[in-house]
């Protein structure tokens, strides 16, 4: 491995200096799931890593019923999987995260890699894009919060800058009904070939919103706003297939080893009838 | 630049001086001669390196040393006290849970994390945890069956 120094920084000021600092050449390791692997093959070579783990600013989970969520970045997904607060508001984050690898590998990966990683595949970014989650992101030079839905650019891009952190994730209060659903042709421990994460605020027959998400099936985790567009107002029988159809068409995967292009996009209307029948029932 | 680095390992305090790209797994064998934590896959999906960090248990080759500077390490040499097998250890020979060996070290150490978390697990839930760690011999069911026979009330009084 390319050899680097490393700092363990113990306040979040003292981290945003060391990034705007080492402009370019010092790379952020939280958990560090996915960047030792980078680093080991060479697609990553800073010459400082900064570990973020003792930050306590990016600790914690908070809830409030006028403002929703807040998700420290370093949250990791064990603590997701089991946290109260979000299996009893946020039910469909909470399913997403006990489905991502091992247990070994959710007590240290964290929620924050899984979205500054920029998989097609993270399977945190879907259910977060049906919940309207945003991204407050700090450097030393100040702070801007990101919908989620514009951080994502391709795969293992996003909009993060050089001298950034992700300090938090905020969601808005819950609203409607959500499902997450992974396919995976395993049990456990896989990446996913498509996973799809719906949202649905029903009022009796009435759709007031929709999210259909999709990810591991187009360069980034996407929304199919087409599908959304025609849930909205009454939900008759027909409407559940012609989304489903609207989210396959919205799709633009690729053939690797977990499948085809053409089974993912036949998975992607699959599931996502699947899942608005559950909500819709 | 290599750093200082202090970790409890099993109850023991060691100061190392190491360079910082190096895994906790890499460290713990071929600088403190623990080689019951095992490398198998080196990318976090066999389980073999499996060991418990801060009460945890995790996949120590993409663990770096550096990032855990203070913490409470324990390792499959840490599991027997004064000679003695834990149960866990006991159940999973007597069942036929251990074939050619290599991945029992990290079976032990995940299953004890399962048991801290859920001391009476089902088999469902004993599948689940053990998806992190690969077994190529036994099948699994042997497992399986050694880690659902404790008798949780004496059996895991040690863990």
């Amino acid at each position: 491995m390319h050899s680097f120094d490393h700092i363990t920084p113990t306040t979040l000021s003292e981290a945003l200096e060391l990034l705007g600092r080492n402009n370019g050449t010092a790379k952020v390791i939280a958990g560090g799931t996915d960047l030792i692997l980078q680093l080991r093959n060479g697609l990553q070579s800073p010459d400082l890593l900064v570990n973020i783990k003792r930050l306590e600013e990016l600790r914690g989970i908070r809830y409030s019923e006028d403002s929703g969520l807040e998700i420290g970045a370093l949250t990791t997904l064990r603590e997701i999987h089991r946290s109260e607060i979000v299996l009893r508001h946020y039910r469909c984050l909470s399913d997403a995260a006990s489905r991502m690898a091992s247990e070994q590998i959710r007590a240290f990966a964290t929620i924050g890699g899984n979205l500054c990683n920029g998989s097609p595949s993270a399977d945190q970014a879907a259910p977060l894009l049906a919940l309207d989650a945003s991204l407050h992101l700090v450097s030393r030079e100040g702070s801007r919060i990101v919908p989620l839905e514009n951080f994502f650019i391709g795969p293992g891009l996003t909009d993060l800058k050089a001298g950034e952190i992700l300090q938090m994730i905020s969601v808005p209060k819950p609203s409607g009904k959500a499902v997450f659903i992974k396919h995976i042709p395993r049990a456990f421990m896989d990446i996913s070939v498509v996973c799809v994460a719906i949202r649905l605020v029903l009022e009796g027959n009435q759709c007031l919103t929709a999210r259909v998400v999709l990810g591991a099936v187009a360069p980034t985790p996407i929304r199919a706003h087409e599908a959304e567009g025609i849930l909205a107002g009454s939900i008759e029988p027909d409407k559940i297939a012609r989304a489903a159809k609207l989210a396959a068409e919205a799709s633009k995967p690729i053939d690797d080893a977990k499948g085809s292009a053409w089974y993912r996009k036949r998975m992607v209307e699959t599931l996502v009838a699947r899942g608005l029948a559950s909500l819709v029932e | 630049m290599k750093k200082s680095v202090l970790l409890n390992v099993n109850g023991d305090l060691q100061e190392l001086f190491i360079e910082p790209h190096r895994s906790l797994l890499d460290v713990l064998r071929n600088d403190l001669g623990l080689t019951g934590t095992h490398r198998g896959c080196d990318t976090g999906n066999c389980g073999a390196c499996t060991i418990h960090v801060d009460g945890l248990a995790m996949n120590s080759c993409l663990l770096l040393a550096a990032d855990y500077d203070g913490s409470q390490i324990i390792t499959v040499e840490g599991v027997a006290s004064n000679g003695e097998l834990h149960a866990l250890q006991k159940a999973l020979v007597e069942y036929g849970g251990i074939q050619c060996g290599f991945c029992t070290p990290g079976i032990v150490m995940n299953a004890l994390a399962l048991l801290k978390d859920n001391p009476a697990p089902i088999e469902s839930e004993v599948r689940a945890r053990l998806s992190g760690n690969l077994c190529r011999c036994t099948g699994y069911v042997k497992i399986v069956e050694a880690v659902l026979s404790l008798n949780r009330e004496s059996d895991l009084a040690q863990v």
